[in-house]
């Protein structure tokens, strides 16, 4: 697929151009690259406590400072990535393997299949997600994987219905009915033709639930039902910071300010990528020389 | 001569904003006389639209436009916003192309009507009802007391569109213009708006500048003609001048590329190569790339011929003006042969296609339980036949059916009832595996080029996608394969990594047909397969059409709105009212003896590119519009438009039945050529 690399490289292009798009993915990468790389980053151990040098500001040793046990707060918010991370990831995984054929079927067949799997889909829509997270986190225990399942599930309405509101729109397109008349059977035409013109707004979602995932992780952790401590997390950070925000206000504030940052990049980064894939389709129609008059 | 209403001098537009800037209109010089329509005519992207929206000063802000446009003593050019605003309202009456979208659906039409009027104080308020009712009626509303209260979605297209003529002309505007005013409406209709407006223009002495691509409708009504071709007039002069002696090479391509409703050619004369894109002019004439006189001479290649007089109120922009009567007389006589004498012979055999009884009946579903509340009949009860080899025109307003019909045959939805043989075999009962295999030899080419291929696959890709899908790649000879099908199309081989937004639309939709002949059909279903495209373009995709159907003895059912490209192409023609088929017969006895009513009046209404024909032609305006087909009227569908209706064709429904000595069949209780039985009533004008 040899188009499928020019119109990706095309997209980056156009994505990069925009400051605020350029700056957003830098920052990811950096904060991909760290987590990934922790053990060469940072020197210290994120989980061995030091109990001599407990709640320190930061120093040329410590720059983020020390936590109450005594633990390098830069070190864990490095770690601390690799789980929102890894949360984010998982989520968008669960959701888009469900939730994107989910809308596929309901949109390219429509009738019952259609009415079935949405009412499904409102089913879940109807859960307010922090409530269901926690409650399948009390049946599950908590974990890593409870954690990003719960997240994932959330996830699944908003891919099912952005899936389907774009393949209806496709469905009625002159080459979705070319390729049947053809004779290209339903599952060809549904994941040959329809799914790859699909892509635009999946991928915007997919930006939109890692911020969602990693956010609704954070706050889980927060309220003392997230990934189990000793693992480091975000969430958990700001929650144990909170107690010494008058003795060692970095200890919250810099975690926050580090996840705050996160989320703003990512939903700049969807803004940007929703804004460029609009501005591509009409870039497309534009070879008739009178559409230069709107 | 009368001082010019409007006098436009050297108009140039620029459009800036987005790379480098395109030039749209590149010195214009024309007037406008009280009581004068002035027809401008040209391709997409000749700069005609914009030019009408620069005098009405309605460009968008990336336009930069440069030169003088006088209405009367105003300078519109330099007038303020607020000058602008007073004139559009009485000065200048403006009617758009889509009468659905100029009417604002929220208020009453007769309120929108006079709208302007008491907006500029001319009216009182508490008038301004009795004023529309007098301008409605004034535009041949039926019930005009009781429209006035009405809102838009209550009127058809046709009256629409005479409302806003109404509108354009309450404030009695020196100067009207009409920007493609009947490109979206039927024939038929189109025919209505036409004498409202040209009655209207004679009633009020307007000057008119109406604008167009069509160049019957230009002979039909204007006075004058200007022709434009990237950004300038290069042809202008009396309507009977420019059609009977052009003196631009373009003009003469445009006339020739025509098909026409009152004669029969063996072929068309296209103009080669496609027309210039406003960002990437050619030097020199812009036309010389596709010019059959220049012959590639050093002056059109480096020089704009500027426009000169070539008669007394004749102007052509051509250094060779004179060598194109040369040209005109060459290829118009000779080549143009009285419909009559061609006829081919009629194909024996058995059918290919053979449709019997097809009805398409959609349900309407209403309420919260979705609950069936009756049926369109979309498609209710045709039958036709369409012979190896042989082209079948199947022509009929929207709205009659005719695209449900073809795609009922070709499976992509699904018929309520009736039977569809295709090669011998009856395709409704097959289960969708079958029917896929059996559709390998009946292909389907769709109206819009731009959205029948896949945005994201390679040209190459779309035309190799049939092979692949039955698993033929291999076996049909792969990539060579693909290269022949682009070869058989006039497309170079080159282009079969490119996409298809890189394509203009008759580059697209000879694609589509490379695409439809990959897997060697027998049968292809075209539906308005030029519609879409400019009068240039569409004679070379009918040609290739025509030289296809010989090459591979292809059959083809043309379905289509356009009568003179249906009379081109095909040896049978059915027409559809309503859903049925009214009448069908060979090619030439339908065109010269029409015997249902409804293709009578239909034939005369389509305007013919002579403007001579004006006075001799009768005209049969229909009344009405095509009738609701979830709600159709008892007896005969088209006992309320028609003109030789009576008691019986009420109640009884008339049944479709050979007409005596012709090779005819129709559905009227009435049938009879025009002069036999048209003349006992007087519906003709």
């Amino acid at each position: 697929m040899s188009g499928g690399v020019q119109r990706s490289l095309d997209l980056a292009r156009r994505v990069f151009a925009r400051k605020g798009a350029l700056l957003s993915i830098l920052y990811l990468a950096a904060i991909a690259l760290v987590a990934m790389l922790a053990r060469w980053v940072v020197p210290f151990d994120p989980v061995a406590q030091n109990l001599m040098s407990t709640l320190e500001p930061p120093s040329t040793a410590h720059w983020f400072g020390t936590d109450e046990l005594g633990r390098d707060i830069m070190t864990r918010v490095v770690y601390g990535a690799r789980t929102s991370l890894l949360t984010a990831s998982g989520a968008v995984i669960i959701a888009g393997t469900i939730g994107v054929p989910v809308g596929l079927v309901a949109g390219f067949f429509g009738g019952w299949r259609d009415a079935v799997l949405m009412r499904i889909v409102d089913v879940l829509l109807s859960l307010p997600g922090i409530l269901f997270a926690m409650a399948l986190i009390a049946v599950l225990g908590r974990s890593q994987l409870a954690a990003l399942v719960a997240v994932g599930i959330t996830g699944i309405p908003s891919f099912a219905r952005i899936t389907r509101a774009q393949v209806l729109s496709l469905r009625k397109r002159d080459f979705v009915m070319a390729v049947e008349a053809l004779g290209g059977s339903s599952a060809y035409n549904m994941f040959r033709t329809v799914l790859p013109n699909s892509w635009s707004p999946i991928l915007v979602q997919i930006v939109i639930l890692s911020s969602i995932a990693i956010l609704l992780e954070a706050a889980l952790a927060f309220l003392g039902v997230g990934i189990p401590p000793p693992t480091p997390s975000w969430g958990e950070m700001l929650r144990t910071g909170k107690s010494y925000l008058y003795d060692a206000p970095y200890y919250a504030v810099l975690p926050g300010i580090v996840l705050t940052l996160t989320i703003l990049s990512l939903d700049t980064l969807g803004r940007t990528l929703a804004w460029v894939l609009e501005d591509r389709h009409e870039l497309a129609e534009e070879a008739a020389p009178d559409r230069m008059v709107p | 001569m009368s001082e010019p209403v409007l006098s436009v001098r050297g108009l140039e537009v620029t459009f800036i904003g987005g790379g480098r800037p395109v030039p749209a209109v590149r010195g214009v010089d024309f007037d406008v006389y009280p009581n004068e329509v002035l027809g401008i005519v040209g391709e997409s992207g000749s700069g005609k639209s914009v030019t009408s929206l620069a005098i009405t000063g309605l460009l968008p802000d990336t336009a930069r436009v440069k030169g003088s446009i006088r209405l009367g003593d105003v300078e519109m050019t330099e007038a303020d916003r607020e000058i602008l605003r007073q004139m559009r309202g009485q000065d200048v009456g403006m009617i758009f192309q889509d009468p659905a979208t100029t009417l604002n659906p929220v208020f009453t039409v007769g309120r929108q009507v006079t709208e302007g009027q008491v907006a500029h104080g001319q009216i009182q308020a508490l008038r301004a009802r009795e004023r529309s009712i007098e301008l409605l009626r004034e535009v041949d509303i039926p019930d005009p007391d009781g429209r006035v209260l009405q809102y838009p979605h209550q009127f058809s297209g046709g009256m629409r569109q005479r409302a806003v003529i109404a509108m354009a002309m309450a404030g009695r505007p020196r100067l009207i213009i009409a920007d493609e005013p009947t490109t979206a409406l039927d024939v038929t209709v189109q025919a209505q708006v036409l004498s409202v407006l040209a009655k209207r223009q004679a009633d009020t002495g307007a000057a008119v500048i109406l604008i167009t691509h069509d160049l019957g409708v230009v002979a039909e009504v204007a006075h004058r003609v200007a022709v434009m071709y990237g950004g300038r007039i290069v042809e202008t002069g009396p309507v009977a001048e420019i059609f009977k002696r052009p003196r631009h090479p373009y003009t003469v391509g445009l006339l020739q590329s025509l098909p026409r409703i009152d004669s029969v050619d063996e072929r068309l004369v296209p103009i080669p190569g496609q027309p210039p894109n406003p960002a990437l002019l050619p030097t020199g004439c812009t036309f010389h790339p596709r010019c059959p006189i220049g012959c590639d001479r050093a002056i059109c290649r480096s020089e704009e011929p500027p426009l000169r007089a070539v008669g007394e109120v004749h102007h052509s922009a051509c250094h060779y003006a004179e060598e194109v009567a040369r040209l005109f007389a060459d290829a118009m006589p000779s080549d143009r042969i009285p419909a009559s004498v061609v006829a081919r012979a009629a194909a024996a055999g058995p059918p290919l296609l053979a449709v019997d009884g097809l009805k398409v009946h959609f349900p309407i579903k209403a309420g919260i339980l979705r609950r069936r509340v009756g049926w369109v009949r979309a498609v209710d009860g045709v039958s036709l036949t369409v012979g190896p080899g042989e082209t079948v025109g199947l022509v009929g307003e929207s709205g009659c059916g005719k695209t449900t019909t073809g795609r009922a045959i070709m499976g992509l939805i699904k018929a309520t009832g009736g039977s569809i043989r295709f090669d011998g075999q009856e395709v409704t009962r097959l289960s969708p595996g079958e029917l896929r295999k059996a559709r390998r030899h009946m292909q389907y080419i769709f109206q819009d080029p731009y959205s029948s291929l896949n945005p994201i696959k390679t040209v190459g890709d779309i035309v190799a996608e049939p092979l692949h899908i039955h698993g033929l790649y291999e076996e049909m000879g792969g990539g060579a394969r693909i290269t022949e099908l682009f070869e058989l199309v006039g497309l170079p081989r080159t282009v079969l990594g490119r996409y298809p937004r890189e394509f203009s639309g008759g580059q697209k939709q000879r694609i589509g047909i490379a695409r439809a002949l990959a897997l060697q059909p027998r049968l292809l279903i075209l539906d308005e397969p030029v519609a879409a495209l400019d009068v240039s373009i569409q004679a070379q995709i009918i040609n290739l059409l025509q030289d296809l159907q010989k090459e591979l003895g292809l059959a083809y059912l043309f379905i289509a709105h356009d009568l003179s490209v249906v009379r081109h192409i095909s040896d049978r023609v059915a027409v559809m009212y309503l859903g049925r088929i009214v009448e069908e017969s060979e090619k030439a006895t339908l065109y010269e003896t029409p015997v249902h009513p409804y293709t009578q009046s239909l034939l005369s209404a389509v305007p013919v590119p002579d403007p001579d024909a004006r006075q001799t032609r009768r005209r049969i305006v229909l009344e009405g519009d095509i009738p609701n087909p979830a709600k159709p009227p008892s007896g005969c569908y088209f006992h309320p438009r028609c003109f030789r209706a009576t008691e019986r064709c009420r109640v009884e429904e008339p049944a479709f039945e050979p007409y005596p000595g012709l090779p005819t069949r129709s559905a009227c209780h009435h049938a009879g050529p025009l002069e036999a039985v048209g003349s006992r009533r007087g519906a003709s004008s």
